[in-house]
């Protein structure tokens, strides 16, 4: 346990309403992409950049630089947000998400965005990705962390429990993963679509250290990467309890809004909601 | 007599000496493909990824991501159609440094039945944009070709067969195989045969016989299947006016169809005929029963020539 001042605690959230505002605003100029899980994710995103992980936005190939992997490609608009935010390239490119000529493709392309360090939005590669990197870092003597983000209906991928044996395998206790478990997937309650309970004793099985925390709540998730980070010998997964389009009232738990962007009324209406948690976080700061 | 596979392994091996960044991958396969030599000499550098190919390929673009210069393999079946999406994604798609250097690729692996008889592989690759496809021929150029895929960037694959090939080149040859450039192995003004990986020696035995019948067959080794020498491709419909394609895979989306493409392309009407497995999967036997029934090997060669020519 760390302990974080209300300040930095308080800051790191109105990042995140920021880039939720982000996210809507994306979603909606782009009349497509995945509002639901974006905004289930952001949170920890929000803390990895802008509080936990060490980055650089001037030097995006840094070789020391802890590295974040978006394995659930479609929640790019959280990263992009974050990442505009961090400095990796203007906040004004934002608004051309999925254009035609434009830096920022419908998932992530490493080779088209600074920042990006993996090419994502089939499924499950991202964990495999991250475990060579790590293995990487480990080879060369480096320090570095990675942290890779996993929805939770995307570890009905074979290839997650590939990456999970692998991991534990190799000891990589340079990774820290994320699972989203905001209990939502295209076609239902993950429950009710290939049921991944209980998945705490599934990735302690495999030999990882798992930890369980509200993924909307500051200090729990600073604790848990703190945690993570000195923990030793196997890997770290960091079990977010999360809400699918957490921050606007009509997209919570709404699996509607899994892959359809917001209408002018229903953008109007989170563009609203969105402000009003702003000024309430600015006027408690 | 000598099997490229260990031509491969020994290479590997010089080449990890040479390059600190190098490493290697293998999914239980490592004595097989003679990963297992470099595993030896290197083994903080091997990884053994156990029997799951889609987190080996990931794994090894991660890998890439950080600098590293990455070999995986396995058997050419397993090395492309079964991780086709990660091949796709992480290493086609994002420009990794990673050679997939495949082994046991064709018909002629044998016994062991169509499941393991690779013959899309060569198509599945070529379709990827980014990708170099390579099919070296025999132990020395296979040597060679593993060089070249090491010290020139992108995304890479190589397939080779299991047996053990003739020698072809001998060793002073070496220096002027190049990635994208074809090899006019005798020449000839009559037919070219244009051919890769396995099938090149019967290719060769077969122009023998048909020079003694009088008829003088000019022999490509299309070593590099992408990026196609299409200059040497129409250099040979030019002078000759006849072309064979023959490879140990489908007849369908390997070096007899990048062949075509370009002749058709080029608005190139030359006799032309693509020797390969027909649209069928084949099965179980001894590789030389199997070459002969599917029409792969010297006769079959033979034969195709004179009706062409």
């Amino acid at each position: 346990m760390k302990n974080y001042d209300e300040n930095t605690i308080n800051k790191l959230e109105l990042t995140a309403v920021k880039i939720r505002k982000h996210i809507v605003e994306m979603l909606y100029g782009a009349e497509s992409g995945h509002p639901g899980g974006s905004l289930s994710a952001v949170d920890a995103i929000v803390a990895l950049y802008f509080a936990h992980m060490n980055h650089n936005p001037k030097k995006p190939n840094d070789q020391n630089r802890d590295r974040f992997i978006l394995s659930k490609g479609h929640a790019a608009p959280a990263l992009y947000g974050s990442l505009a935010e961090s400095g990796y390239f203007s906040v004004n490119e934002l608004k051309n998400l999925r254009n035609i000529n434009c830096l920022l493709q419908g998932h992530p392309v490493c080779l088209y965005t600074p920042g990006i360090e993996a090419s994502t939005g089939s499924l499950g590669h991202g964990l495999s990705f991250a475990n060579g990197v790590a293995l990487a870092g480990r080879l060369d003597k480096k320090e570095y962390k990675v942290y890779v983000m996993m929805g939770d209906g995307e570890t009905d991928e074979g290839q997650i429990w590939e990456a999970a044996a692998s991991a534990s395998h190799y000891k990589l206790d340079n990774i820290t993963a994320f699972i989203d478990r905001n209990f939502l997937q295209i076609d239902g309650n993950t429950e009710e679509v290939m049921r991944l309970e209980s998945i705490r004793d599934r990735w302690n099985s495999f030999g990882w250290n798992v930890i369980e925390i509200n993924g909307h709540d500051m200090v729990q998730i600073l604790d848990a990467l703190y945690e993570a980070d000195n923990h030793k010998k196997t890997p770290s997964i960091i079990i977010l309890d999360t809400i699918k389009g957490k921050g606007v009232s009509f997209m919570e738990n709404n699996i509607d809004f899994h892959g359809v962007p917001p209408n002018e009324m229903e953008y109007n209406l989170a563009m609203e909601e969105l402000d009003t948690l702003q000024k309430k976080l600015e006027a408690s700061n | 007599m000598k099997n490229p596979r260990n031509s491969y392994g020994e290479k590997l091996i010089e080449l990890g000496k040479k390059h600190s960044n190098l490493v290697v991958l293998d999914a239980d396969l490592s004595k097989s493909t003679k990963t297992i030599m470099f595993a030896k000499k290197y083994p903080e550098r091997f990884f053994e990824m156990g029997i799951a190919e889609a987190n080996m390929i990931s794994t090894a673009a991660g890998l890439a991501s950080c600098g590293k210069i990455v070999f995986a393999s396995t058997f050419a079946v397993f090395a492309t159609g079964r991780v086709y999406d990660q091949i796709r994604m992480d290493v086609a798609y994002s420009q990794a440094n990673v050679k997939i250097f495949a082994t046991h690729g064709g018909i002629s692996v044998g016994k062991d039945g169509a499941s393991h008889q690779m013959i899309e592989d060569i198509a599945l690759m070529r379709v990827l944009p980014n990708m170099t496809v390579l099919a070296p021929s025999d132990a020395t150029q296979t040597a060679k070709i593993v060089e070249l895929m090491a010290e020139n960037y992108g995304p890479m694959y190589a397939r080779v067969g299991r047996a053990n090939v003739p020698i072809i080149y001998e060793k002073e040859y070496m220096e002027s195989i190049e990635l994208g450039k074809g090899i006019i192995v005798e020449d000839g003004a009559d037919i070219t045969i244009i051919s890769c990986g396995t099938m090149v020696d019967p290719v060769i035995d077969a122009q023998k016989r048909l020079k003694k019948q009088g008829i003088q067959a000019r022999i490509i080794d299309m070593h590099t299947i992408k990026p196609l020498d299409k200059n040497l491709v129409i250099k040979c419909a030019k002078e000759t006016g006849a072309i064979i394609t023959a490879e140990e895979h489908s007849i369908i989306g390997g070096l007899g169809s990048a062949v075509a493409e370009t002749l058709a392309e080029e608005n190139f009407s030359v006799k032309f005929r693509r020797m390969g497995i027909k649209d069928v999967f084949c099965e179980s036997g001894d590789p030389k029963d199997l070459l002969e029934k599917y029409g792969l090997n010297e006769k079959h060669i033979i034969k195709n020539t004179k009706e062409l020519v």
